[in-house]
């Protein structure tokens, strides 16, 4: 299709190596600024048909608070415009407190995202269980964040990679090589253009060896469908005081209610397993985990559960601009469990460096040169 | 945990209920689980409105007598919960149950394919509808067409009849040559003969095939191509079975290998798996006779009564010898892949229509891209049907097999004992 007969005999202006949430999303903005876009992608297991599709601001760092932040943001912006299907919903999220220590991480978060101008509030045990009352009683208190929220993120990077047919060609093609801004199909053809950008979440390791990227696997499970049980996407905070702290094999509770009805519950995290098969202890320890917060789950149908991997850099930050040893080569990779949500501020960070216009955000904590030829961390 | 049981039986139809009783003389402790209410499988399915053979209810009043028999009725397996365990789930409650050996004999199911008005209200399979009869449902006075393919379209009309529905056209795919074939060969087989003989009625129709089910909120009737012939036929139900795929998704997800649609089993019923075994309609299609006699010599290598198992393969190979001339006889027209119309469902629970799929490459790609078999029945339907009709390898199960409580999928957090 692609014969390199365009402009300056490349294939494209870009070519994006990966068709997920990111991809998709990086591939719209480049093409709203006027460059033409060929995005490969080989249709492999992804994180974007895996993950829960939580929109939510994080705040490990002010840095991915700001990135957060500002995503959110323009998904809410693209709402209106977005089809059905992408399931989009503004419900907020809530982050649970059982106990005085979780209720202190809630002031704290409540005064970071504050001071960072988000709307959020706190609530006691009594005003939770009058805003959720599936919960069980006794909950000490919430943060409640407004600007959250959740959508289907493989229909959204859908419409992403369709909106703008002439501007963005998709391609069924495996990617083989990578060298700056030319790649290799598994078809032994070459491709060209003037940059070249890998968003293959995972993948991206297999192409670009020296991208330091670990998998973590994580297990999902979805429910028949039920009447409204719960509004807001519900999150313990022991997701950052206890469960996910540390290197070994955890769950914390995460559930969100479709707009089909279906509970949608998560999650666990295991580090350094790369099978995709369901681990059965995994699965019923995280389900146990819903169950003490949701008693009623209990009697609920699950009907399906599956695996997905997140795409972790050392940090946890994304790794967003050209490569620091091949010039032409961007990398938009390393977003773990929070690319749903970071893919469209992500897709401005990326078209702001490539286009030399004023970035959004300040971009530091999201290059690449932080781990690529920076001796720093050697 | 539960104390592990000697042999677990899944399925209580023929082949689960003769493993079981020529293993219990043994003394071991057997289990026999099913997801039905109660014991007989597809054929002794029992209900209200069942009769039962004599066989059915002898073996089923001799698992009683077994002390070391436990039947747990109206329980399914719902996932593997390590090596030898699994979980199951009854109406009560979710557990944990560990094996040393373990017998498959989880039958077979009706293959569906999408046609044009399928999903209305009044169309079900043949062997739904021979079901759904037992169970209850009143039909008497109903004008019901019965089409697909096999000796299963006789057995539902047989019962429809029985019950007061007029059976006003009963359609096979096959063709003369094919049937004739068939009947010749069950002359060695008195008990079969007799069986389609009776059966066999002035409503019959060889080379022939649904085309459309009509009706705006419900069945009216039915549009059949006759050979060449297209005619129209005004109904109250329609039952429609494209003869049997084996169930042997459980089996596949243990690591027993699976070729052509059926478990792959050697002469002693074991399969490639250490200590676990298949019998009956699982391991392929071939009657309720063939699956006794193998259930029989499942449950007797499983006790390590060799010799006597041996002493059935004659009898097994004779039913066997049946069974393949029955499959030959009724190998599936290409041109019932073509019912389907572009916005004909295949995906039920989903709402996929066939276009949707037709450009996809593997059901994975299909799936991705549609939600094909992300529904309640995790494709049991639909990905059975995109087998036979674009020839896309089905996905491998996984937990929950079936929808599971919430509360019984946790019990997966039990450490092994
Ligand atoms: C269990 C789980 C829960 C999650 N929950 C959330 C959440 O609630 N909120 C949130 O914001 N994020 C969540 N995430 C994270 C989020 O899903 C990911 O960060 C995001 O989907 C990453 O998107 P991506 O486009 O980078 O990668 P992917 O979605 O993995 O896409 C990579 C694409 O590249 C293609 N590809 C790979 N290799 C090649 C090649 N060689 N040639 C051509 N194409 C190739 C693949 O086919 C694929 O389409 C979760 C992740 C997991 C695993
Ligand atoms: C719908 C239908 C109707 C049929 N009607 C007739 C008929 O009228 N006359 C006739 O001669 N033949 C009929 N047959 C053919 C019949 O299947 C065989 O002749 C015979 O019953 C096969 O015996 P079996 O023991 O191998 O399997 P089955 O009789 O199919 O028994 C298998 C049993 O295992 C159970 N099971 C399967 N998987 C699981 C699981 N994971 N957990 C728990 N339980 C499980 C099933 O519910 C079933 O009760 C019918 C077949 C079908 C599919």
């Amino acid at each position: 299709m692609i014969q390199g007969t365009d402009i300056r005999g490349q294939a494209a202006d870009v070519i994006i190596i990966g068709g997920g949430i990111i991809g998709a999303a990086c591939a719209d903005e480049l093409a709203s600024q006027g460059l033409q876009v060929c995005v490969l992608d080989c249709q492999r297991p992804a994180a974007t048909a895996a993950g829960m599709g939580h929109l939510v601001v994080l705040d490990h760092s002010p840095a991915e608070l700001a990135l957060g932040e500002y995503s959110v943001r323009l998904w809410r912006e693209l709402a209106p415009q977005m089809p059905e299907n992408c399931a989009m919903r503004n419900n907020g999220t809530l982050w649970l407190a059982c106990n005085e220590e979780e209720m202190a991480e809630a002031e704290r978060k409540h005064a970071a995202l504050s001071e960072f101008g988000l709307a959020c509030e706190l609530m006691s045990g009594a005003a939770l269980a009058k805003a959720e009352p599936s919960l069980r009683p006794g909950l000490f208190g919430a943060l409640r964040v407004t600007g959250d929220g959740i959508l289907y993120a493989p229909n959204a990077a859908r419409w992403l990679l369709q909106r703008q047919p002439e501007r963005v060609r998709q391609q069924h093609a495996e990617v083989v090589e990578v060298q700056g801004n030319r790649v290799r199909l598994a078809d032994g053809q070459w491709l060209q253009a003037g940059a070249v950008v890998l968003a293959n979440g995972i993948h991206a390791r297999d192409l670009c060896p020296d991208v330091p990227l670990h998998a973590k696997k994580g297990h999902l499970l979805i429910t028949d469908r039920y009447p409204i049980q719960i509004t807001h996407t519900l999150v313990e905070l022991g997701y950052v005081t206890s469960a996910h702290k540390g290197n070994g094999p955890s769950v914390a509770f995460n559930v969100q209610q479709r707009p089909t009805g279906q509970l949608f519950i998560g999650s666990s995290r295991q580090f350094d397993n790369e099978d995709p098969t369901i681990d059965a202890a995994m699965l019923g320890r995280m389900l146990r985990r819903a169950m003490d917060f949701l008693p009623d789950l209990g009697q609920m149908n699950g009907i399906r559960s599956w695996t997905g991997f997140r795409s972790a850099s050392p940090d946890g930050q994304p790794l967003i601009g050209e490569h620091p040893e091949q010039p032409g080569l961007w990398l938009a990779v390393g977003h773990e469990g929070l690319g749903v949500t970071t893919a469209t501020g992500t897709a401005k960070l990326l078209a702001a460096q490539l286009l030399h216009t004023p970035p959004p955000l300040d971009l530091d904590a999201f290059l690449p040169q932080r781990f690529i030829g920076a001796p720093a961390h050697a | 945990m539960t104390r592990p049981v000697d042999l677990l039986i899944i399925g209580a139809g023929p082949a689960g209920m003769a493993a079981a009783l020529a293993a219990a003389p043994s003394g071991i402790s057997i289990v026999v689980l099913d997801d039905n209410p109660l014991p007989g499988g597809q054929i002794w399915r029992d209900g209200p409105n069942a009769q039962l053979p004599t066989v059915a209810t002898e073996m089923r009043a001799q698992l009683q007598r077994y002390s070391n028999i436990h039947l747990h009725s109206g329980t399914k397996v719902v996932a593997i919960a390590g090596p030898k365990r699994l979980l199951l789930e009854d109406a009560e409650r979710g557990w944990v149950l560990g094996y040393e050996k373990l017998i498959l004999c989880t039958g077979a199911r009706e293959l569906l394919l999408p046609f044009p008005g399928w999903t209305l209200p009044g169309v079900t399979g043949a062997g739904g509808l021979q079901a759904l009869i037992k169970s209850g449902v009143p039909v008497s006075g109903e004008r019901i067409v019965i089409a697909g393919s096999g000796p299963l379209l006789l057995a539902s009309a047989a019962t429809a009849k029985k019950n007061g529905a007029e059976v006003v056209r009963i359609a096979e795919q096959a063709g003369r040559r094919a049937v004739s074939g068939f009947a010749l060969g069950l002359w060695r087989w008195p008990n079969k003969a007799f069986q389609a003989v009776t059966l066999a009625s002035g409503a019959y129709r060889l080379s022939a095939h649904v085309i459309e089910a009509l009706g705006s909120d419900r069945l009216e009737a039915v549009r059949m191509q006759t050979g060449s012939r297209v005619e129209e036929i005004a109904c109250d139900r329609l039952a429609c079975g494209f003869s049997l795929v084996p169930n042997t998704e459980l089996g596949s997800a243990l690591g027993c290998e699976v070729r052509d649609r059926a478990i792959v089993v050697d002469e002693w019923q074991t399969t490639g798996l250490t200590d676990h075994y298949a019998a009956g309609e699982c391991t392929g299609f071939g009657g309720s006779e063939l699956a006794l006699v193998e259930g029989k010599i499942a449950g007797l290598v499983a006790v390590g009564r060799q010799e006597e198992a041996r002493a059935h393969w004659p009898e097994r190979q004779r039913w066997q010898r049946f069974a393949d001339r029955l499959n030959q006889a009724f190998t599936l027209d290409p041109a019932l892949k073509t019912l389907a119309t572009a916005d004909t469902l295949v995906c039920r629970c989903e709402d996929v229509p066939y276009a949707e799929l037709a450009d996809h490459a593997s059901w994975n790609s299909a799936k991705l891209n549609t939600r094909c078999g992300m529904g309640a029945c995790q494709g049991r339907i639909c990905a059975t049907a995109a087998h036979t009709l674009f020839g896309w390898e089905p996905p491998r199960l996984r937990p929950p097999f079936s929808p599971a409580r919430i509360a019984t999928l946790a019990c997966l957090d039990e450490p092994a004992a």
